[in-house]
């Protein structure tokens, strides 16, 4: 099992150009522990929405890399999406779900992962052309790597442990993290 | 437009030609046999990703990403979709989201279905609620106007805006037989 704080840092490790968008709670604060970025969408609600979020973003810049990292309930919320995404079969889309099995933002109640639903294996019935489950620090760099390069769509379910980190918490005004965002975009590279 | 069809069945046609001008580039739907002929237009345009939707509240993230990425996106849905979406609304509100939702509406006129009514008797309330400008077409002549004014509004100034057509406009084609 790994610590949450510590493979977020390690999947966006030399991050590059990579586009990130993170579900409410918190993967939000690990992203931005891992290091703010004008290029984390940072969410704070909307619970369920993230992966359709890469999957808007990643249809229209086909040429960037693009990874949503979010939690096992708010996945579990948008368990449709991953059917949709299925669907599109877009390459330079990954979803990361830190799963701790439990709902951390509200009590630390067993989440569905908990009672051994397999995300993987859902993703994978989607069509999903990559799907891992990670639990141990030696498969951080290949699933990093995953991020950047994969022919998607990836799917990587993250075990990680049940605990509370202390809160990092990054800006909240949506506006902003939407400007900010798009500006980041703007810059990309002419390859994305 | 194709001459042979009516005046009145021209309208998926009409919104298709403002979805161009508008240069939308995602549509989101939900399959919905109002919107059928609409939906398939997209489905036949090779510049528009059309994606299908598992439920109603997945689209207004596709917006979300679309917009974030720099491209137009539409959603096309029924009344009793919009009440799938209301959460995932504040995403639009809070980061001040261009948003274009048209709504085939259900449960309002010659409805045959009890089930239809509670959502469509409430979806321009909820659209109101949730921070859009709500339009509504009655007459086949409007379509062009309304939804090239609505394209505008979204896309020129920003906001979220459902379009309504009602059940007057479409129902008596779809389900008449």
């Amino acid at each position: 099992m790994l610590d949450r704080r510590d493979a977020v840092a390690r999947l966006l490790a030399d991050r590059g150009e990579l586009l990130v968008v993170s579900g409410l709670g918190a993967p939000t604060y690990d992203v931005a522990a891992a290091g703010d970025s004008p290029a984390n969408f940072y969410l704070w609600g909307a619970m369920g929405i993230a992966a359709m979020i890469g999957l808007g973003l990643a249809l229209a810049k086909p040429k960037a890399r693009i990874a949503v990292i979010t939690g096992d309930g708010e996945m579990l919320m948008g368990l449709g999406s991953l059917a949709t995404i299925g669907v599109k079969q877009p390459r330079n889309l990954s979803i990361v779900v830190l799963d701790n099995r439990h709902y951390g933002e509200t009590g630390m109640q067993a989440s569905h992962t908990a009672w051994g639903i397999d995300l993987v294996g859902v993703a994978k019935s989607c069509r999903f052309a990559e799907g891992h489950f990670i639990e141990s620090d030696k498969q951080l760099d290949a699933a990093r790597n995953l991020l950047h390069s994969a022919a998607g769509p990836a799917f990587i379910q993250v075990r990680v442990k049940a605990e509370d980190v202390p809160r990092m918490l990054p800006i909240r005004d949506g506006h902003a993290i939407k400007l900010r965002f798009m500006e980041a975009v703007a810059k990309l590279g002419q390859d994305c | 437009m194709d001459p042979t069809v009516d005046k009145a069945a021209q309208w998926p046609d009409t919104i298709y030609d403002q979805f161009r001008r508008a240069r939308v580039r995602q549509v989101g739907y939900v399959p919905d046999a109002g919107h059928s002929r609409l939906i398939q237009r997209c489905i036949d345009d090779p510049e528009i990703a059309d994606v299908v939707l598992t439920t109603e509240e997945e689209g207004v993230g596709l917006v979300a990403g679309a917009t974030l990425g720099g491209q137009r996106a539409a959603l096309l849905m029924q009344s009793s979709g919009v009440g799938n979406c209301i959460n995932m609304f504040s995403l639009i509100k809070n980061c001040g989201l261009p948003c274009l939702v048209l709504v085939t509406m259900r449960g309002e006129f010659a409805e045959f279905n009890p089930w239809q009514v509670p959502m469509g008797a409430i979806t321009d309330d909820c659209f109101r609620l949730c921070g859009f400008l709500v339009y509504r077409v009655d007459d086949p002549n409007d379509v062009d106007d309304v939804v090239g004014a609505a394209c505008d509004m979204a896309f020129e100034g920003d906001q979220a805006v459902a379009v309504l057509l009602s059940q007057r406009l479409i129902g008596r084609k779809v389900w008449s037989k």
